[in-house]
C-alpha cells in the first residue's frame, strides 16, 4: 500500500521531469490525489528531486490549499471579507457548521467534510460564495446548504456552481473587439522597438494600482541580457474586493493572450506564464482549451502568424492560496516552486526575474490595454483618461450598491461621479484599492481616480451608513494576519499585534494611550516593513484614524486605565488545568 | 578585477566603500556601527529582521541588502530609526519568549544586547506566549522554539556552509516555526555540534549541551561593553 502510494508520487515527480522549479506542480497533484501530502510523499518528492524533505515541507505549509494531513474528502472554503460578512457568509457558514455538527475549522465524524473560513476569493460581486473542491458557489444562502451537502455526499455537482458574469458597464477598452490575434498582426507589422515606442507614447501604466510605466518595464526587459526573457501575467488577484481579472480572464481571456504574445514579440521572449490563483482553478480547462484553439490557429507556438521565427508560447502555473503571491517578486519565488516570499531589489526582475532571467511581470489588464494600444494606436488609448493616468480603468464594484460588478470608467472620474453611476450616493465611505488602499470618506469623494491622485488596483468597496467601519478596519487587520509571509518581523508581528490593538478598540476597552500606541505602531510597521503587504498592511487602520476619529472616539473605554486582559482571562488556563473554578475568598 | 573604490555619507560622515560591499559591510570597516540581527558577516545576508533599515537617500532600506553607490546619502542613528529598530526588539521579546534573568545566553544575547542598546525597558505590547515545544533529541544540542526568532542564520549556515540543510521555516506568518530535517526531530539530522549553524544563532534557541555556564555571567561579550561596539572601536583607531 506504501509502495503503491510512493510509486504514485514517483511518477508524479517524473511528469514534471524532476524538475525542482515545478515542485509547487508537484504538490498540487500529490494533494489533488490523496488529499493530502503524507510524509512518505515528501520523502518520495524530495528523493525524486534530489532536495531535502525539509525544503518540501518549507514550501508546501506556506500555501493555504496544501494540507499534511488527511482532512474531509470535501473540503468547504466559504469566503471570509467584509463584504461577504454584509451579504450574509456568516449565516452561511452557521448553517454548514449546524448541518454537520462541526465547528468551521473542523472536520465531520464521517470524514466526508471539512468547513472551513477563507481569504477573499474574487467574488466579492456575489457574496456570500465559498469554494468547495474547487469549485465556486455564489449567492449563498443558509437555505442552500442541505441542498449542497446532499449533493456533494452523492458526488454530484451541487447547486449554486455557478459564477455570474459581471460586466456591467464596457468602456473602449473592451468594446468593439477585433478577433483574436488581429493585434498580434499590427504589432508584427513593426519592429518591437516600434512596439514599446507605441506602449510608451500611450503612457500605459501597471494596472495591478502600482502604476509604473509598462513601455519601461518593456525596454529596461528587452534591453537586459539573458539566456531568456519572460512575460509573466500576474493573475494573482488576491486584494479583496477585487474581480476584474476574473471577469478578463473568463470573457476576454483571447484579449490577454494578444497582449501576452505581443509582449514576447517585444522583448524577444519565447516563453510566456499566467500565475492564476489557486481559487480561480475552475477556469483551468476553459483556460487551456482557448490556449489550444490558439496553437491551431498559429497565435501560439512555432513561426506566430507565419512570422518566420516568432515563437512564443504560454502555460499556466497555478497558485495555491497565498495573496502575498500578487507581489511580483513573491510571485517569482512561487513560480520557481517556491514558499512565496517577496525578493530584495535591486536586481529587478526586468533583469533578473524567473530563474534569474529578464522578466516582464504585469498585470491582467495591463496585458488588455497593451493589445489594444497596438491593434488601435497611442492617441486613440491617450485620448481617454488624463494626462498622467491615460486610458480607462476597471473598477470591481461590490457592497452596498444596487448593482456589484465590473465597471469601465475613464481616469479621472471622481469619486462622487462613480457613487452616482453605481446607484450608491448615500455610501459612507468606500474603502479604494481593497484593505491595502484607502478608506475614502465623504469629505474626500470629491478626490479623483488617476495615479497622481486615488491610485488605484480597481478593488471598490462600499460601505453604506448602517456599517461599522471600525469593524470593518479590524477585520482587514485580520486578513493580513492571516496573509502576511512571515518573512520580516515588522510585517510578521506587527500584524498581529495591530489586529489585537484594534480588537481592543472596537470591544470598548482601549484608553487613548492604547490607541495611540496602535497608531504608533502601524506607523512603525508602515515604515519599517520589507515588501508592500506590510507596508500598506496598516493603511486600514491609519487611514480610519485618519478620517473618522470620532468613531474611535466613541469607543474609548469609560476608565482611564482598562487591564489588556480580565482576571477571568488571566486565570482560564489554570481553571482548565484544576478543572474547578477558583474559590472567591482565595483570590 | 580592480574594484572600484567610491564614497558615500552617512550621519554626515563619508565612507569609502567598493563595489560588490554591502552598505552594512562598508560601514562595519569603516567602523560606524548599523543596529543588525539577522546579518552575520560570514553568511550571506537575509533582509528579515529589518533592524538595519536606514534611510537611504530617503527611502527606507535594509542596509544589510542594499548594494553601497557612490554618493549615497544614509540616514541611520535618528531618533526616529531608534523608535522605530526598539520596536521591532520589543516586537520579538513579545513574540517569543525570553526570559532574560534565567537564560543560559543572558550576556551572550544579541537580542538582549540590542534590547539594552536602544533603550527598551520593557515591552508594551502583549505577550503571545507560542509554547513551542523543546526538542532535546539530540545528544550534543538541544533547541528551544519558544527561544527562535526566526532570523534564518542557522539555515543560511547549515546550507552554504556545512552543506546540509538541517533547518528550513515551515508555515507561514506568525505561524512560522523553524523546522528540522527529521521527522524525528534534530537528533535524526546530520547536525553535529561542530558544525557552523550551531555557532550563528544569535540567542539561546540553538544551544550547546553541558556548555551553557563555561563562561560566567558577569564575564560575558556584552556584560563587558554595548553590542556594536566592536566596530565601533575600528573607526576611533581609524581616528587616531
Amino acid at each position: 500500500m506504501r509502495a503503491k502510494g510512493t510509486a504514485a508520487v514517483e511518477s508524479i515527480v517524473a511528469e514534471f521531469a524532476a524538475d525542482r522549479s515545478r515542485l509547487l506542480d508537484i504538490v498540487e497533484a500529490v494533494q489533488r490525489r490523496s488529499g493530502y501530502v503524507s510524509n512518505e510523499a515528501i520523502q518520495a518528492i524530495a528523493s525524486g528531486l534530489g532536495i531535502h524533505p525539509v525544503e518540501v515541507e518549507d514550501m508546501l505549509s506556506f500555501y493555504s490549499f496544501f494540507d499534511r494531513q488527511p482532512r474531509g474528502r470535501n473540503r468547504i472554503r466559504v469566503s471570509k471579507t467584509p463584504v461577504s460578512f454584509m451579504k450574509g457568509a456568516k449565516e452561511v457558514a452557521r448553517a454548514f457548521e449546524e448541518a454537520l455538527g462541526i465547528s468551521v475549522g473542523g472536520t465531520s465524524a464521517d470524514g466526508a467534510f471539512t468547513l472551513q473560513w477563507t481569504s477573499d476569493i474574487g467574488m466579492a460581486d456575489q457574496e456570500p460564495a465559498a469554494l468547495i473542491n474547487g469549485m465556486i458557489l455564489t449567492g449563498l444562502t443558509p437555505r442552500d446548504v442541505p441542498q449542497i451537502l446532499t449533493a456533494l455526499r452523492q458526488e454530484k455537482i451541487p447547486p449554486k456552481a455557478k459564477v455570474r458574469s459581471s460586466l456591467v458597464q464596457p468602456g473602449p477598452l473592451l468594446s468593439g473587439l477585433s478577433a483574436a490575434g488581429e493585434s498580434i498582426k499590427a504589432a508584427l507589422a513593426r519592429s518591437p522597438d516600434k512596439v514599446i515606442e507605441e506602449i510608451t507614447n500611450a503612457k500605459l501604466r501597471g494596472r495591478g494600482g502600482a502604476g509604473f510605466p509598462t513601455g519601461m518595464k518593456w525596454r529596461f526587459t528587452r534591453k537586459a541580457t539573458g539566456d531568456e526573457h519572460y512575460v509573466v501575467c500576474n493573475a494573482d488577484e488576491g486584494e479583496p474586493g477585487t474581480f476584474k481579472d476574473r471577469v478578463l480572464l473568463s470573457e476576454f481571456p483571447d484579449l490577454i493572450f494578444d497582449g501576452m504574445t505581443i509582449a514576447g514579440y517585444a522583448l524577444g521572449a519565447r516563453h510566456g506564464l499566467v500565475y492564476l490563483r489557486g481559487e480561480y482553478a475552475y477556469m483551468w480547462n476553459d483556460l487551456q482549451e482557448v490556449l489550444k484553439t490558439r496553437r491551431q490557429l498559429g497565435l501560439l507556438g512555432d513561426n506566430i502568424c507565419g512570422r518566420e521565427g516568432f515563437d512564443f508560447d504560454i502555460r499556466i502555473q497555478l497558485g495555491a492560496g497565498a495573496y502575498i503571491c500578487g507581489e511580483e517578486s513573491a510571485l517569482l519565488e512561487s513560480l520557481e516552486g517556491k514558499r512565496g516570499a517577496p525578493r530584495d531589489r535591486p536586481p529587478f526582475p526586468t533583469e533578473r526575474g524567473y530563474l534569474h532571467q529578464p522578466t516582464a511581470i504585469d498585470n491582467v489588464e495591463t496585458y488588455a490595454c497593451a493589445a489594444r494600444i497596438i491593434e488601435k494606436g497611442a492617441a486613440w488609448f491617450a485620448g481617454y483618461g488624463t494626462k498622467e493616468s491615460t486610458g480607462t480603468k476597471l473598477m470591481s464594484v461590490s457592497g452596498d450598491c444596487p448593482r456589484p460588478g465590473v465597471y469601465e470608467v475613464s481616469f479621472g472620474i471622481t469619486v462622487n461621479e462613480l457613487l452616482d453611476l453605481l446607484g450608491a450616493s448615500d455610501a459612507s465611505y468606500v474603502q479604494m484599492s481593497g484593505p491595502s488602499g484607502q478608506a475614502v470618506a465623504p469629505k474626500d469623494f470629491g478626490r479623483r481616480i488617476a495615479y497622481e491622485d486615488l491610485s488605484t488596483g480597481g478593488s471598490t468597496m462600499i460601505f453604506g451608513p448602517q456599517r461599522d467601519v471600525l469593524e470593518v478596519a479590524l477585520q482587514f487587520a485580520d486578513f493580513f494576519v492571516e496573509e502576511s509571509c512571515g518573512y520580516c518581523t515588522p510585517c510578521r508581528v506587527g500584524t498581529t499585534l495591530l489586529k489585537q490593538g484594534m480588537e481592543k478598540i472596537v470591544s470598548g476597552r482601549a484608553t487613548l494611550e492604547d490607541i495611540a500606541a496602535t497608531e504608533a505602531l502601524a506607523n512603525t510597521v508602515e515604515r519599517m516593513s520589507r515588501c508592500g503587504l506590510g507596508q500598506t498592511a496598516p493603511n486600514p487602520i491609519l487611514s480610519t484614524m485618519r478620517n473618522f476619529p470620532e468613531l474611535y472616539e466613541a469607543r474609548l473605554a469609560p476608565t482611564p486605565f482598562s487591564p489588556l486582559v480580565t482576571l477571568h482571562d488571566a486565570l482560564r488556563e489554570a481553571v482548565e488545568i484544576q478543572g474547578r473554578e477558583p474559590v472567591a475568598q482565595e483570590i | 578585477m580592480g574594484a572600484e573604490i567610491f564614497r558615500f555619507t552617512i550621519d554626515g560622515i563619508e565612507v569609502e566603500a567598493s563595489t560588490g560591499q554591502s552598505v552594512i559591510e562598508a560601514c562595519d570597516a569603516a567602523g560606524i556601527y548599523i543596529p543588525r540581527l539577522c546579518h552575520h558577516p560570514d553568511l550571506e545576508p537575509d533582509g528579515s529582521c529589518r533592524l538595519c533599515t536606514c534611510k537611504i537617500n530617503g527611502r527606507n532600506s535594509a542596509a544589510c541588502v542594499t548594494p553601497a553607490a557612490h554618493g549615497m546619502v544614509i540616514e541611520n542613528n535618528t531618533p526616529q530609526l531608534t523608535d522605530d529598530r526598539r520596536t521591532i526588539i520589543e516586537m520579538l521579546f513579545v513574540e517569543g519568549d525570553h526570559p532574560c534573568p534565567y537564560c543560559v545566553a543572558s550576556g551572550d544575547c544579541e537580542l538582549q544586547a540590542l534590547g539594552y542598546r536602544l533603550g527598551m525597558v520593557a515591552p508594551p505590547q502583549p505577550y503571545q506566549w507560542p509554547g513551542r515545544k523543546i526538542d532535546a533529541t539530540h545528544p550534543d544540542i538541544y533547541l528551544d522554539h519558544d527561544r527562535c526568532i526566526l532570523c534564518s542564520r542557522c539555515i543560511r549556515a547549515s546550507r552554504m556552509e556545512d552543506g546540509k540543510t538541517v533547518f528550513a521555516f515551515e508555515g507561514r506568518g506568525i505561524a512560522m516555526r523553524l523546522n528540522v530535517d527529521a521527522e524525528g526531530g534534530l537528533g535524526d539530522t546530520q547536525m553535529a555540534a561542530i558544525d557552523k549553524a550551531a555557532s550563528v544563532c544569535p540567542v539561546a534557541c540553538i544551544v550547546i549541551k553541558r556548555d551553557s555556564y563555561r563562561v560566567p555571567n558577569g564575564s560575558r561579550r556584552f556584560d563587558k561593553s554595548p553590542i556594536g561596539s566592536e566596530i565601533e572601536a575600528k573607526r576611533k583607531q581609524v581616528k587616531s
